[in-house]
């Protein structure tokens, strides 16, 4: 029994580092209301510099330790807070998640741009020295991160209710905006909050890396675990997040002695923390509906069905083009690109339209492509089985989670992909561990479409349709509804909508979408894998579609190029691509539509400068300005009202103050 | 009464960790009358709304509409039953065109996501009724608030409602507004729909409202016709903080320091209970 026990201290290493991490993605969130997704990844880059100071440049250990916790960390803790963060929390979910998304892709690839790939050995604290109780040992490394995960409890307690700060801390997670009144400076509470919050992520990622390794990924993916120790105390509530990690740590140590080795089940050890987030999100107490929200979001305008078909037939003119003069390995780039954005697409329609945040779409995908390799049926019926069977997932992963929104949602779907990546996606029934599954390409009619260029253009003719169908979709009864419901869900209640059904199928729609373009990748390439759909690359995914322009289509195409470039490309165009993306992810604070919203603006002022002129110039051709307005299509849209307005914003909507929506 | 009641709250108790918003609240609005719920801010109006359309579960206590106990029924099967409100803190679809709220209402009313087409004339109907047309083209988040409050109710008429709940539709509404929108009031009551109002416009309580019922500190403190709630020594002293036939003991525990200044007075036009009142309708 005294060895069990004694083992059970020991155990609790793993809790405690996960505890420290926990704590400072807790205690920024609850000050800030700013979820701070590249939390790990601050952890990662600096327990890199906490390497580079002890090894590399050879500083004592303490004197590496001390510059890092308490110079560079706080340093960055507030350069984020006074450049980036502030005034993120009142922004809607997918803002303020998208800006910590890119701060993670950023670290990533800081790291990778500093710290070349090598080999590179975290050396544990006072490495050698152990101690022994009963017939257990503990390593000195173990023991320091118990006692600072004890000292870290401690210190933030004392914090939080014995000094002025910590008292204000605490008062600026209600209200920021009384805390001014009454004399308080919430900037300066949101500084120290982001400032401990990264020094904490710094000592979690310090402690971890020498049981992980100077992993950039690895690293920064722990901090799954912390999430699910925060999400046990709602984000907000220290203890229990410090109870979490403790029971986390003792779960996964334990986990691995009782549970199979064999089968589906071996790999459960591994996905044991996003199981546990999953569960206590599903877990969490229903969320009343909140009335009186400020409401209202300016979208970029919405074209007419005519001319999205032009620019529908535009684009695949030029597909046709590229098609017949590109490379087979730029083809294959193409085609990517066109699986990139279809399921940009699938975004589209549920974070931009429904206002829902899923970090789970290239897991979709991956059903779809899976499915589509599985069927052996590389035609038509095929690829609309996979669809269907993506979007059955999608509706499964949805009805748990009906109650949750905001930010519990895109946790529990981040949960959800990364169970399915590690459990069904490399098991042997599946892909296997990393194994790939021979795919056929597409057959339409019975004719196989066997060249490359054909392929990518088809492709590209799936993605024209699937975006009037969502331009269709959303001109229409469901688009309206969609807009309504992000609006208030209060009044669509007490109008009579029964909401849990319509996001059910809002979320199998989107995810057979994903599923459709995972199908038409695994035939492209002819064979795929689980890494193709790896959980973490919905965070890019996310972050580019957000970016970019997650209210249109415009913006779905160029986050497709966007996400090929960062998987594929060179360096040199990868820096030019973190710059438009650093650029974007802060310009959203002012206008959540991206950088496709400003290109149509840069498109309107243009036609208003030089329109007049060049059509003064040209000879009028009968019914080239009316035509659009004449179609059926344009007239149908005129007869049902209301949506002209939409077409042709007022110039004071472009101004107008994006409201936040809530959570 | 006489009649059947539409609508019945029964000795309903919200509680908020330590307050007490509502405290065994009982009352009842009936089908072709309009029912007024006045009282001081904080007394618990809203609450009692959100437990009659579903928004907030009670701590206890009971509601029954049209004849069924409703206490586990979601908000949107309340609203398929007849049942429609609109907000004090507006909840107009602000993206949308007042055309388009109103459209989204009907599509939602006709189930089937619409395949049953609302003709334009439905939709520009309501809008006309309410008088709103002039705003159909409009974003509904850049409308003036007493028009984006006639907007949720033409959503709410779209819906064909048996019983509407109204809170504070008047604010915003300019004099010969709010007397257009009595009238309205009166009509809908004339249709035989139940109409329970929380209104701060005395004025407009006194001259529609058929019952009234008073709230005070979450407990009902007067029920009756309008000239008996506007004599009633609690009420006032409930509004005003003082009343020359209640002594300042009697009230301990129902509405004794309600802690109202003078300057909340001018918040709510409810110094007209003791000053001269409209005539009462017959």
């Amino acid at each position: 029994m005294s060895s069990f026990i004694a083992y059970t201290v020991f155990r609790l290493f793993s809790g405690a580092a996960f505890a420290i991490a926990a704590s400072g993605l807790v205690l920024t969130y609850s000050t800030t209301r700013v979820f701070n997704v590249a939390h790990g990844a601050f952890g990662m880059v600096l327990a890199f510099v906490f390497w580079d100071f002890s090894v590399r440049q050879g500083l004592p250990t303490w004197l590496a330790l001390v510059l890092v916790l308490f110079v560079v960390a706080p340093a960055i803790g507030w350069f984020i807070q006074r450049f980036v963060a502030r005034g993120l929390g009142e922004a809607p979910v997918s803002v303020s998640l998208v800006v910590t998304v890119a701060l993670l892709v950023g670290c990533i690839g800081f790291a990778t741009y500093v710290y070349k790939p090598e080999v590179r050995t975290a050396v544990p604290f006072l490495a050698g020295t152990q101690f022994t109780i009963g017939d257990a040992t503990i390593t000195a490394h173990q023991l320091i991160t118990i006692l600072a995960s004890a000292v870290v409890a401690a210190g933030l307690w004392a914090l939080l209710t014995r000094t002025r700060i910590g008292t204000a801390m605490r008062a600026s997670v209600d209200n920021p905006e009384l805390l001014k009144l009454f004399g308080g400076k919430p900037d300066r509470v949101a500084s120290l909050a982001w400032m401990i919050g990264i020094s904490l992520a710094a000592l979690g990622g310090i402690l971890l890396a020498p049981v992980v390794g100077l992993d950039y990924y690895q690293l920064t993916l722990l901090v799954i675990n912390a999430y699910a120790a925060a999400a046990l105390g709602r984000l907000t509530s220290l203890p229990l997040t410090f109870v979490g990690a403790m029971g986390l740590g003792l779960i996964t140590s334990f986990a691995p002695q009782y549970l199979p080795s064999e089968g589906m089940l071996g790999q459960i050890d591994n996905i044991l923390p996003a199981l546990f987030l999953f569960a206590v999100l599903i877990a969490l107490p229903q969320a009343q509906l909140r009335v009186g929200q400020v409401k209202g979001i300016v979208s970029v305008p919405l074209p007419s069905i005519t001319k999205a078909g032009a620019w529908g037939a535009g684009l695949l003119v030029l597909v046709a083009l590229m098609a017949r003069s590109f490379t087979e390995p730029n083809l294959l780039l193409l085609g990517t690109v066109a699986t990139f954005a279809m399921v940009m697409l699938s975004l589209v329609l549920l974070t931009g339209y429904g206002g829902h945040v899923s970090l789970a779409q290239f897991t979709f995908a991956g059903v779809g492509a899976l499915a589509y390799c599985k069927l052996g049926e590389p035609n038509l019926y095929g690829l609309m089985v996979s669809a269907l069977i993506a979007a059955g997932v999608g509706a499964l992963v949805a009805l748990p989670v009906l109650r949750l929104t905001g930010l519990y949602l895109a946790l529990a779907t981040l949960a959800f992909a990364s169970i399915m990546d590690k459990m069904i996606f490399q098991s042997d029934f599946a892909f296997g561990y990393n194994g790939t599954l021979p795919a056929g390409r597409l057959s339409i009619l019975g004719n196989s479409i066997s060249s490359t260029g054909g392929y990518v253009f088809v492709m590209a003719v799936f993605f024209v349709v699937m975006s009037i169908a969502l331009l269709v979709l959303r001109r229409g009864v469901l688009g309206r509804l969609l807009i309504a419901m992000r609006d208030s869900p209060a009044a669509c209640g007490t109008l009579g909508l029964d909401m849990r059904w319509f996001r059910v199928g809002l979320f199998a729609l989107s995810a057979g979408m994903a599923g459709l373009a995972g199908g038409l990748y695994a035939g492209l390439r002819e064979t795929t894998g689980a890494a193709d759909y790896e959980f973490f690359k919905s965070l890019p995914l996310l972050l580019l579609a957000v970016v970019f322009g997650v209210t249109s289509i415009t913006g779905a195409a160029m986050g497709g190029v966007g996400l090929m470039l960062l998987f594929n490309s060179t360096t040199s165009t990868q820096s030019i691509l973190f710059i438009v993306i650093a650029v974007g992810a802060v310009l959203l604070g002012r206008n959540p539509n991206g950088v496709a919203s400003h290109l149509f603006r840069l498109g309107r002022w243009g036609e208003r400068q030089l329109g007049p002129r060049i059509r003064s110039r040209l000879p009028v051709l009968p019914g080239q300005s009316s035509a659009e307005d004449a179609s059926p299509a344009a007239l149908a849209v005129v007869d049902e009202g209301g949506e002209q307005a939409a077409e042709e914003p007022a110039p004071r909507a472009e101004t107008r103050e994006v409201a936040a929506h809530g959570t | 009464m006489g009649r059947d009641a539409l609508l019945e709250v029964d000795d309903v108790v919200v509680r908020f960790g330590g307050v007490t918003a509502v405290n065994h609240a009982s009352f009842v609005a009936e089908a072709g009358r309009v029912t007024g719920l006045i009282g001081p801010n904080g007394a618990g109006k809203t609450t009692c709304f959100n437990v009659i359309s579903g928004l907030q579960r009670p701590t206890s206590g009971k509601v029954r509409f049209d004849g069924r106990g409703l206490t586990h029924t979601p908000v949107h099967r309340r609203a398929k039953r007849g049942m429609g409100r609109t907000f004090q803190r507006l909840e107009a679809f602000g993206s949308l065109t007042v055309r388009e709220n109103v459209r989204v209402a009907h599509d939602i009313h006709q189930g089937l996501l619409g395949l049953v087409k609302p003709s334009k004339s439905d939709v520009d109907g309501l809008l006309e009724r309410v008088g709103i047309s002039a705003y159909a083209q409009e974003r509904a988040d850049s409308i003036p608030t007493g028009t984006a409050r006639l907007l949720e109710l033409a959503r709410c008429l779209a819906g064909d409602p048996k019983l509407l709940l109204l809170d504070e539709p008047s604010s915003g509404l300019d004099e010969s507004e709010t007397d257009a929108f009595g009238e309205l009031l009166r009509d809908l009551a004339a249709e035989g729909r139940g109409v329970l109002m929380v209104e701060h416009d005395m004025d407009l309580v006194m001259t529609v409202c058929d019952v009234i019922h008073v709230l005070d500190f979450g407990s009902v403190i007067a029920s009756g016709q309008p000239a008996d709630v506007r004599n009633d020594p609690l009420v006032q002293k409930a509004y005003l903080g003082y009343s020359d036939d209640v002594p300042d003991g009697e009230l301990a525990g129902v509405s004794a320091g309600t802690g109202l200044s003078e300057q909340t007075l001018t918040d709510i036009p409810a110094v007209e209970v003791t000053a001269q009142l409209p005539a009462v309708r017959p």
